[in-house]
């Protein structure tokens, strides 16, 4: 048995491994978020925390129970596929409650945003150079947000 | 836009990975280097290389305890990062490294040193004072048996966690490599050399490293370089230096030969932005050079004198050809748009939490590591026994 008795120190340092690991074990068990994993590899609570969120985007089809004109200009012209709230910001509040008045868009920024002119966009995307398509102007003056192509008449 | 030229995709103008990256690999290198030269002693008995294998083994020791700095220092939220160990996603090579960091550190470097060292331990745990003597019998564990029995149980069992311990070596830097090798996006890194490159660069640097700093604190210490030692280990240098570089040139034919859609993009880069870095330094000087020298050592019998200088100044050549490898490897991997039509520049900042400063600190730090090492755990076991011999 003095095998035993003289590797006795291996043992020891075999044990502080042991002793390491159940208290990773325990540290590990008060430190994960109880449904972790429940459904993939995140916190399966964080779903309804996230759900009980209060909802900022209303949808177009809201938008347009109210506003007809806009939505039917809209789908006439080359912007039928932008949806409203990716130019008007998230709306749900005035949505609920339309006394709440949505702040206009400033266009030489929200259309710059989409239409600046850069090689990552596919070929066919029309694009201008915000520098030299008549710099100065808004792009309202002569393209109609909800219905911007020329054939549509321009401006109001 | 500043310092971008030609097209850059809005997402790679500013390099997110910066020089603590750099660092980082660089620092891995030197742990698994330095552990594969003590290997060479212990488990291939290379007596000629003993009178580094301790010191080899606390450089390890002392660059690993640095090595996750830079990485924790990169992360927005560094007290995340234990969640890698009690979360881990198993398809994400980034989060294995955790474990394949803590089994490197814990079940190889610091059980061979505790065994190893053993001896020493119980020994000046008697013979020490005060909060230093209890250190010492902390480490002891409460067990000073030293009989000789007991001692030639533990070298048995440092032989076999030696010998577990050079693949483990291999696993934790060629992880490193790895990890760049595998992202398919980016031409620059994505390559199954990168793992193996990564490894024998790290062998280079490690043992250069060693080699330099056993010289420079026997100098320290005003003992005569044991010079039997000082040529093997440049003798192994030089070899695994060749492999090295071999592996490296093959890369570099592959991607000439292959010359795929990438090639313009990444032959422009070599030529303009990473000239310096790439065949000034990691090239020109951080390899041939050194090889050339190392070479000369080898084939020309030179006076002792001229060897050492020679090794000197070929072992800080190679420290800084490994540093430039790394370098143009991490930086240069960012340096270009993956649309293959642009730059951007690399603007390092001096003071901030991922600047040069910080990154010279973390370089210098593993030295004060070693030294407080070397203080509690001397490598020299000769030392009393000149003493009683002086
Ligand atoms: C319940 C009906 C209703 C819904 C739903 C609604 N709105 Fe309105 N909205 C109004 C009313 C009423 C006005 C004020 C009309 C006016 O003053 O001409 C208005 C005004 C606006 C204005 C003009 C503000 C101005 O300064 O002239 C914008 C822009 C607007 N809504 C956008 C939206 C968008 C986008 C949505 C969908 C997220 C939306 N609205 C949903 C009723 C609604
Ligand atoms: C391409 C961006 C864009 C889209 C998509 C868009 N709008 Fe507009 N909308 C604007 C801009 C810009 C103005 C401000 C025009 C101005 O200042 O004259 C505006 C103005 C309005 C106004 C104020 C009245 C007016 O005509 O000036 C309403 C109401 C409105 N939008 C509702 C909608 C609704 C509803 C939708 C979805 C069916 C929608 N918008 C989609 C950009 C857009
Ligand atoms: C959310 C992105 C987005 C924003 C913001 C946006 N657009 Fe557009 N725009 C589009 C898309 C998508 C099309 C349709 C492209 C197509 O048909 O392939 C389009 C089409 C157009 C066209 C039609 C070009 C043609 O072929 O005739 C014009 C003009 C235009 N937009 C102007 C504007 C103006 C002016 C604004 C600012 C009020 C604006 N756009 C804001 C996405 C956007
Ligand atoms: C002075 C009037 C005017 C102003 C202001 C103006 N545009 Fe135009 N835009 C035009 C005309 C006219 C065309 C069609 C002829 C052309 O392609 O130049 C056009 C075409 C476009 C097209 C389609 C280009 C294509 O390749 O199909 C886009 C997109 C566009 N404009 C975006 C903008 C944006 C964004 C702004 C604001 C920064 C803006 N425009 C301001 C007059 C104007």
């Amino acid at each position: 048995m003095s095998v035993f008795k003289d590797a006795g120190h291996l043992f020891r340092f075999a044990g502080l491994f042991v002793l390491a690991f159940l208290i990773f074990l325990v540290v590990r068990h008060y430190i994960v978020p109880k449904s972790f994993g429940q459904y993939g590899h995140y916190r399966g609570a964080s779903i309804g925390e996230i759900a009980a969120r209060p909802v900022k985007f209303a949808g177009h089809e809201t938008c347009e129970t109210c506003h007809s004109d806009e939505a039917a200009k809209k789908s006439s012209g080359k912007h039928a596929h932008v949806n409203c709230e990716a130019c008007h910001g998230a709306l749900a509040s005035h949505a609920d409650d339309p006394s709440i008045m949505p702040v206009l868009p400033d266009t030489a920024v929200l259309c710059a945003r989409c239409h600046t002119a850069s090689a990552a966009k596919p070929k066919g995307f029309p694009q201008v150079d915000p520098a030299s398509h008549y710099p100065g102007t808004p792009c309202n003056t002569c393209h109609q947000p909800h219905s911007p192509g020329m054939d549509a008449g321009g401006a109001k | 836009m500043n310092g971008v030229e030609g097209y850059m995709y809005p997402n790679e103008i500013t390099l997110y990975w910066s020089v603590l990256i750099v660092l980082y690999p660089y620092i891995t290198g030197l742990v698994a280097g330095a552990f594969i030269l003590a290997s060479l002693e212990r488990v291939f008995r290379v007596e000629a290389v003993k009178p580094t294998y301790r010191l080899a083994l606390l450089t390890a020791l002392a660059f690993l305890l640095v090595a996750p700095l830079p990485l924790v220092l990169h992360l927005g939220h560094p007290f995340r990062s234990p969640e890698m160990y009690f979360t881990p996603h198993s398809t994400s090579a980034m989060a294995m490294f955790g474990y394949v960091y803590l089994w490197y550190l814990m079940a190889v470097l610091v059980l061979e040193i505790w065994l190893d060292y053993r001896r020493d331990i119980v020994l000046l745990s008697q013979s020490s004072k005060g909060l230093l003597r209890f250190v010492y019998k902390v480490m002891t564990l409460g067990s000073s048996n030293i009989s000789p029995r007991s001692l030639a149980i533990d070298d048995r069992v440092g032989w076999i966690v030696t010998l577990i311990g050079i693949p483990s070596a291999f696993l934790l830097h060629g992880y490193v490599g790895f990890i760049f090798g595998s992202v398919k996006a980016n031409p620059w890194w994505s390559s199954p050399l990168m793992p193996v490159v990564f490894i024998f660069s790290a062998m280079v640097s490690g043992i250069a490293g060693v080699m330099l700093l056993y010289m420079a604190i026997s100098k320290l210490r005003k003992q005569v370089i044991d010079m039997r030692c000082v040529d093997s280990i440049a003798m192994y240098l030089f070899y695994i230096f060749i492999i090295d570089f071999s592996l490296e040139m093959l890369d570099l034919v592959h991607r000439i030969y292959e010359a795929n859609e990438s090639f313009n993009s990444l032959n422009f880069m070599v030529h303009t932005q990473l000239y310096f870095s790439q065949i000034v330094l990691q090239i020109g000087l951080g390899t041939i050079t050194p090889l050339a020298l190392l070479f000369l050592t080898q084939v020309v019998k030179l006076p002792e004198i001229a060897r050492k200088y020679m090794y000197v100044l070929s072992g800080s050549l190679a420290l800084i050809g490994v540093l430039a490898m790394r370098w143009n490897v991490v930086i240069g991997g960012q340096l270009f748009s993956k649309s293959f039509l642009g730059y951007t520049t690399y603007k390092m900042s001096l003071v901030t939490r991922e600047g040069l400063l910080v990154a010279i600190f973390l370089t210098l730090l593993p030295l004060v590591f070693l030294w407080v090492l070397i203080k509690l755990l001397p490598p020299w076991p000769e030392k009393s026994a000149h003493a009683a011999a002086d």
